[in-house]
């Protein structure tokens, strides 16, 4: 496969261990702008350690040691000086499980940019609509934005969590498994909704069903305990994978 | 464990033989309900205690008030024994002010260690302040009151000195004065603060952190912002417990509230509903008496109404963590 | 949103004034809970240790022929206390605790004893005092007497051992009650061999816990124990008729020297020191209990 051209995030010879257990061996991996990434593999396979690592949440584990380069826009991420906070807010992410805050949904998506600073009321308002209008949730909650996040259903918890996301501006969305708690009809929004994201966002996914994979994702790349056994375009990847590991694990052998 | 396994297989098994239908043997069965009486005795009797405490507290506490009047009685301004004045306002409002006193102080130092304890701690300084915490917890409530009287009566005194040096209407407490009083309750109340919002702190799911840190907000911001919020409802009933143990306090404060029935000021000497039934029970007769279980009586409405306010919040606790699940 | 993104550099470093401050604030409050516990304890042991001798400790306190300071007397009541209070209390709290966990179907009854077990709890130790000296001198016509008070604190603690004991009932595994009730075993015959063996380390605890509150009690003994320190044992009937006479327990010795200040407050400092000491005792074996409980549960 040809180098990607407009690479956002980019990774080199990245090592991360948990203790004495090697989790991440060796990976090379660029991310393009404004495309989704999709990881795949078995569980435990290392995908969401290395998308974690992306926005260095590992950094709260402790005893969690990663080596390797990481560029975002050229710029180390984890060099010396790098706010985290400031990273974080720039690489977003959406969690495996829904789970927003216990306050008001209003208040859900006005928190990432209550916590960067901004305070006027009319900005916030505008900040939220559009995060809920863009997360593809606001007709459903325009009526009751002060109702308790935690009174929705599954699905618009986790589309809640999306536009909390997209209201700090973030450049990058890590989704860790977003829809593997949802019911299949709220799945298919937050896919629908995926792809109207990556007009503005890069989006790298964390994903065990392959179909979702195939469905969203521009680029795919597969992990097996701890390598990156092959990445690709999605559809070279699941038509013709060029590893046998990658072939035996699309078309269920193992996983 | 095994052991007692056996024995059951044992018991079982011999009974087995005398085929299914068989009735366990008569004593057996008469030990069965013998102890199950006796168990649900047990239980009455921890029924019957609150019972007989609330029926007593009430004859004991109404004939003064009957006797006094129920409005002389709570909203009197004057406590004078001698004189059979028995008007208690003054003993009900320095409770009130000094039990507010102490959560003024108490619950911002109770609640940031708490938080320290929960979110910030380094495991080694943890097993400094933990242990500490418990430490200060176990020490006896007349403990409190002798080390008041040694340590903070002297510096309230110096304050006090200080403060009223040129006033010449101002009675000189030497220290035995509310702020004192208001001093050792905020530390007692301390580890029941400290220890509820450690508890609930902990309790908040692991997410909400990760979620808060992932949008960019720095750890403090993720403490004020989600974590304590989160857990409000756990700290408020710390809170309430805080009240009812500064409100129920006797013997600490005995020695640093100057027992004088004054209206409560910080440098007031002052009667607590709690201290003016310790100091003046012993000498006590007839009317004063009967008065001083009117007293017993309205601090165990407070109380009773503290229970009340802490079982709703339990309550509504119960109720979002049930939401929360689903 | 572009004109953000070089402003965005990862390196530059947004300080949060309020955070620094916060940070610093919840620091000083720990030292400070810290400090005024070491604080306490230290002024404790240096001021108890000037009273301290073997005479103070192995005399009871009188003040005819000659004024003597001493606790032996006190720390004899407190003893009664403790052992008559827990004697009285323990059975009936883990009584009502196996009730409500094991026999009790859940409904109004285990709805009304949860919410006054609770209710007791929350009722300072004065109203105990206030009830116990008018509703026991009804039934034993003294004023004051060590029965008295060990009954009032049996009330006092009750609420603790039944909910500690609960909160370990209901840590045994449902399997091990399973395994019983499945071959046919008779429920208190199950009681008795799975449930009682299995937290018996729990109940343990929360007796070694009462047995803490009991010893630092005052409030409620003042008016039922009352203050003697005598030790008044002569013979061997004496050890159960002492139960009916007064008796003031440490804390409330340590009170009375505190209240009459000058001279004796040193003494107030020992006996001070003396309940410090009991109480650490008493706090590190309930945890050493806690520990290896969680050592076999772990």
């Amino acid at each position: 496969m040809e180098p990607l051209k407009n690479v956002k995030l980019s990774t080199k010879n990245v090592n991360l261990y948990y203790g004495e257990n090697h989790a991440l061996k060796d990976i090379n991996l660029d991310i393009a702008t404004n495309k989704i990434t999709a990881f795949i593999g078995p569980s435990g396979c290392g995908k969401s350690t290395y998308l974690k690592s992306l926005n260095r949440m590992n950094d709260l584990i402790p005893g969690c040691k990663i080596t390797g380069q990481f560029l975002l826009d050229g710029e180390d991420i984890y060099a010396e000086g790098v706010d985290t906070n400031v990273l974080r807010r720039r690489i977003g992410m959406v969690f495996q499980k829904p789970n927003p805050f216990p306050m008001s949904i209003y208040d859900n998506v006005a928190y990432g940019p209550r916590v960067h600073g901004i305070r006027n009321k009319s900005k916030l308002d505008q900040i939220v609509e559009e995060s809920l209008k863009a997360a593809a949730v606001f007709d459903e909650v325009k009526d009751r934005l002060n109702k308790s996040a935690l009174s929705l259903s599954g699905g618009q918890q986790q589309r809640i969590c999306i536009a909390r996301a997209i209201a700090v501006q973030p450049e990058v969305i890590l989704m860790d498994e977003p829809t593997s708690a949802l019911d299949p009809v709220s799945t298919l929004k937050i896919e629908e909704l995926m792809n109207s994201l990556k007009e503005k966002y890069t989006v790298a996914i964390v994903t065990h069903n392959m179909q979702q994979a195939t469905r969203i994702s521009d680029y795919t790349a597969f992990f097996l305990v701890g390598e990156m056994v092959e990445f690709g375009e999605t559809e070279e990847i699941f038509s013709r994978p060029t590893d046998k590991r990658t072939e035996d694990y699309i078309t269920g052998r193992f996983g | 464990m095994s052991k007692a396994n056996a024995e059951a297989v044992g018991t079982v098994s011999a009974k087995a033989t005398s085929g299914i239908r068989s009735k366990r043997s008569g004593m057996t069965d008469a030990k069965e309900h013998v102890m199950k009486f006796i168990f649900t005795l047990c239980g009455i009797v921890a029924v019957a205690c609150v019972i007989m405490i609330t029926v007593y507290m009430i004859i004991s506490g109404a004939p003064a008030i009957g006797k006094i009047g129920i409005i002389e009685f709570l909203f009197g301004d004057t406590w004078y024994a001698k004189e059979e004045q028995f008007g208690i306002l003054p003993l009900i409002l320095t409770s009130i002010f000094g039990t507010c006193g102490a959560i003024v102080i108490g619950v911002p130092i109770g609640l940031m260690t708490a938080v320290f304890l929960s979110e910030l701690a380094p495991k080694p300084l943890k097993n400094i302040v933990k242990p500490a915490v418990e430490l200060l917890a176990a020490i006896p409530s007349v403990i409190y009151g002798l080390l008041g009287s040694m340590l903070i009566k002297p510096v309230i005194y110096a304050l006090e000195e200080m403060i009223f040096a040129n006033d010449p209407t101002h009675q000189f407490t030497g220290g035995a004065n509310l702020f004192s009083a208001i001093l050792v309750l905020a530390i007692m109340i301390l580890p029941t603060i400290i220890n509820i919002s450690e508890n609930s702190l902990s309790a908040v799911p692991p997410e909400y952190r990760e979620a808060s840190t992932g949008l960019g907000a720095t750890k403090i911001q993720t403490i004020f912002k989600v974590t304590i919020p989160a857990a409000k409802s756990g700290i408020a009933s710390g809170v309430v417990l805080g009240v009812g143990r500064a409100i129920g306090e006797a013997m600490a404060i005995m020695l640093v509230a100057g027992n004088s029935a004054n209206m409560p000021g910080l440098f007031n000497s002052v009667k607590f509903l709690t201290t003016g039934v310790v100091a003046e029970f012993a000498y006590s007769s007839g009317l004063h008496r009967q008065a001083l279980f009117g007293i017993g009586l309205v601090l165990f409405v407070f109380i009773m109404i503290i229970n009340f306010i802490l079982n709703g919040i339990l309550k509504s606790n119960k109720k979002t963590a049930k939401s929360e699940k689903k | 949103m572009a004109a953000n993104v070089k402003e965005n550099s990862l390196c530059k470093k947004h300080r949060r004034p309020s955070d620094i401050i916060l940070q610093i604030v919840i620091y000083i409050c720990s030292a400070l809970v810290v400090a005024l516990t070491l604080g306490m304890i230290i002024f404790i042991v240096i001021r108890g240790c000037e009273g301290m001798s073997w005479n103070f400790l192995s005399t009871p306190a009188f003040s005819y022929p000659y004024e003597n300071y001493g606790v032996l007397g006190n720390i004899i009541n407190t003893l009664y206390l403790v052992v008559i209070t827990m004697l009285v209390a323990t059975p009936i709290g883990v009584g009502a605790a196996i009730y409500l966990t094991e026999y009790a179907k859940q409904g109004r009854l285990t709805q009304i004893i949860e919410f006054t077990t609770e209710t007791l709890s929350g009722i300072p130790s004065i109203i105990y005092g206030l009830f116990g000296s008018v509703f026991f001198y009804n039934i034993f016509k003294v004023n004051y007497s060590i029965l008295t008070g060990a009954l009032t604190l049996s009330i006092m603690v009750l609420p603790t051992i039944v909910r500690t004991t609960q909160e370990a009932i209901k840590t045994v595994p449902a399997g091990y009650r399973e395994g019983s009730i499945g071959l046919g075993a008779p429920k208190w015959h199950m009681i008795r061999t799975v449930v009682l063996p299995s937290c018996i380390d729990g109940i343990l605890t929360s007796v070694i816990l009462s047995i803490g509150r009991i010893v630092g009690e005052s409030a409620a003994l003042i008016f039922t124990a009352g203050i003697a320190s005598e030790i008044n044992i002569s013979s061997i009937g004496d050890i159960f008729s002492k139960v009916m006479t007064q008796g003031g327990s440490l804390t409330v010795q340590l009170y009375q020297y505190a209240q009459r200040g000058g001279a004796e407050l040193k003494y107030a400092f020992s006996t001070a020191l003396v309940l410090l000491i009991t109480v650490l005792i008493i706090n590190i074996a309930a945890k050493l209990v806690a520990h290896s409980v969680r050592k076999k549960r772990g």
